[in-house]
């Protein structure tokens, strides 16, 4: 990634962030889970997942956010400071389904130069997978 | 279930409220360079703020930081919770055995909320603190009879200073009957939906081949010569059932359309435009417009149409603006 980072006064409300395809793999999935300290069977174990009532293992919800974090910084630069990362939990992300998470500029807040990003990450299968907003400090001009 | 049931059952769970899992617990990893790298790694995450020392040293947070989304990394217990026996005897679990005993089985997070107040450094240590939240009203959802349960963790560093917060939300429900699982039966990954087949019968199959085969035809009267679309036995002037058919150029002009909003469907591109084509040999076609914003659609806008395959199962004539 670039090493710049965005300065608030250059954000306006609207902008669109580049949307990025994440491909769903047992790698992704198993690796993430096991980078983040989450050894919940469902997300190493396809049995596991079976009786939990899904086809296949899931990706686990650090490893979503991990994503949603990792979009808007690489938006943002290097120099921003991830304030908040607030979604709502929709289909699980199975092997073999693609995710494309994308955001929008919804508000922003002067008094601590926060940008509010509406994010969306969908999967080409089930949908929505997970959706809400992720809060971003970003420096000032000078 | 009774109210009497519901009644019982709410006053155990809610003596829950407020109560914690247990005082602050530290994590089993202070902060390290080592995890960090491992785990930005995986999530394709190539900010230089928590991997390159020099790039951090000189930037606004002065060294490197951990990803804030890697909070709960630091805390979660690993490798034995891959044990499905594995006991936790804590205050959440004794929750979570009441609901069971009242059949509150399932559980589904419905929403995690993610708050970071200072960043952390490597040589951090984390703190955790759970407390049970609240849990809501019983719900009526589409899982059936339900209860939200919320938990906030506080993380907290070796400073005790307020480093994050997580407010994590699950629906506890009644699991309905559920058909016998197919999973053991299809090993394979679901598939990405497409679009709904067309119906193709006796009347119209024809027309569909053609698709297929890359062309948009017009059945023709072979008596009167009359085009007609769709296709269909007998010619409306003549009466006739002998007919034939027309390619067509696939030029044409909007007569009408709308922008389907909402809801999205499975399989379909959004925005979704459908409209109303007026071919320039005389007949309408109803068909998707592509290539160009919702807002640029407008009625007698020229068009040309081109037969493309959409996703793995469909071909379709779709038109673009000229």
């Amino acid at each position: 990634m670039s090493t710049g980072t965005l300065n608030y006064e250059s954000v306006e409300v609207g902008d669109k962030l580049p949307s990025v395809d994440i491909e769903i793999t047992p790698a992704l999935i198993i690796a993430g889970a096991v980078a983040s300290r989450d050894f919940t069977p469902a997300h190493h174990d396809s049995k596991a997942a079976q009786a939990a009532g899904l086809p296949d293992i899931y990706m686990n919800i650090v490893t979503s956010n991990g994503l949603m974090g990792r979009f808007v910084t690489d938006w943002s630069g290097p120099d921003a400071t991830l304030r908040e990362i607030d979604i709502r939990l929709g289909a699980p992300n199975l092997p073999g389904m693609v995710m494309t998470i994308s955001g929008e500029v919804k508000a922003k807040q002067d008094d601590d130069s926060v940008v509010e990003v509406e994010v969306v990450g969908e999967n080409n299968v089930w949908g929505m997978h997970m959706s809400g907003t992720v809060r971003v400090a970003l420096p000032q001009e000078n | 279930m009774t109210p009497e049931e519901t009644k019982a059952l709410e006053k155990r769970i809610h003596a829950y409220v407020g109560r914690d899992l247990g005082p602050p617990k530290r994590a089993h990893d202070d902060v390290s360079t080592a995890m960090i790298r491992h785990w930005a790694e995986v999530i394709g995450d190539a900010n230089p703020a928590y991997t390159d020392t020099e790039f951090a040293a000189q930037s606004t947070k002065g060294g490197l930081i951990a990803p804030p989304a890697m909070l709960q990394a630091w805390s979660l217990d690993g490798y034995p919770m891959a044990d499905p026996s594995r006991e936790n005897a804590d205050v959440k679990r004794e929750m979570d055995d009441v609901f069971d005993e009242y059949g509150f089985t399932g559980a589904l997070g419905t929403n995690c909320r993610s708050e970071y107040f200072r960043d952390l450094k490597p040589g951090d240590q984390v703190w955790a603190h759970t407390v049970i939240g609240s849990i809501s009203e019983q719900k009526a959802t589409a899982r059936g009879i339900s209860y939200f349960v919320e938990t906030v963790t506080k993380f907290t560093n070796q400073r005790q200073e307020d480093v994050g917060r997580l407010t994590f939300r699950v629906l506890k429900f009644i699991p309905q009957d559920q058909p016998a699982a197919s999973a053991e039966s299809d090993a394979s990954a679901p598939k990405a939906a497409t679009r709904i087949a067309s119906p193709r019968g006796h009347d119209n199959k024809w027309w569909w081949d053609a698709v297929d085969e890359g062309r948009v035809l017009i059945q023709r009267c072979k008596n009167c010569e009359t085009l007609r679309h769709p296709p269909r036995p007998m010619c409306g002037e003549c009466q006739s059932v002998e007919w034939d058919s027309i390619e067509s150029t696939l030029d044409g002009e909007v007569l009408s359309f709308t922008h389907l909003h909402h809801p999205k469907f499975p399989g379909y591109p959004s925005p979704l435009i459908c409209g109303v084509i007026k071919l320039a040999e005389g007949t309408n076609i109803v068909s998707n417009l592509v290539g160009c914003e919702p807002e640029a659609v407008h009625i007698g806008m020229k068009v040309k149409g081109k037969v493309e395959r959409v996703d793995d199962e469909t071909v379709l004539p779709q038109f673009y603006p000229c």
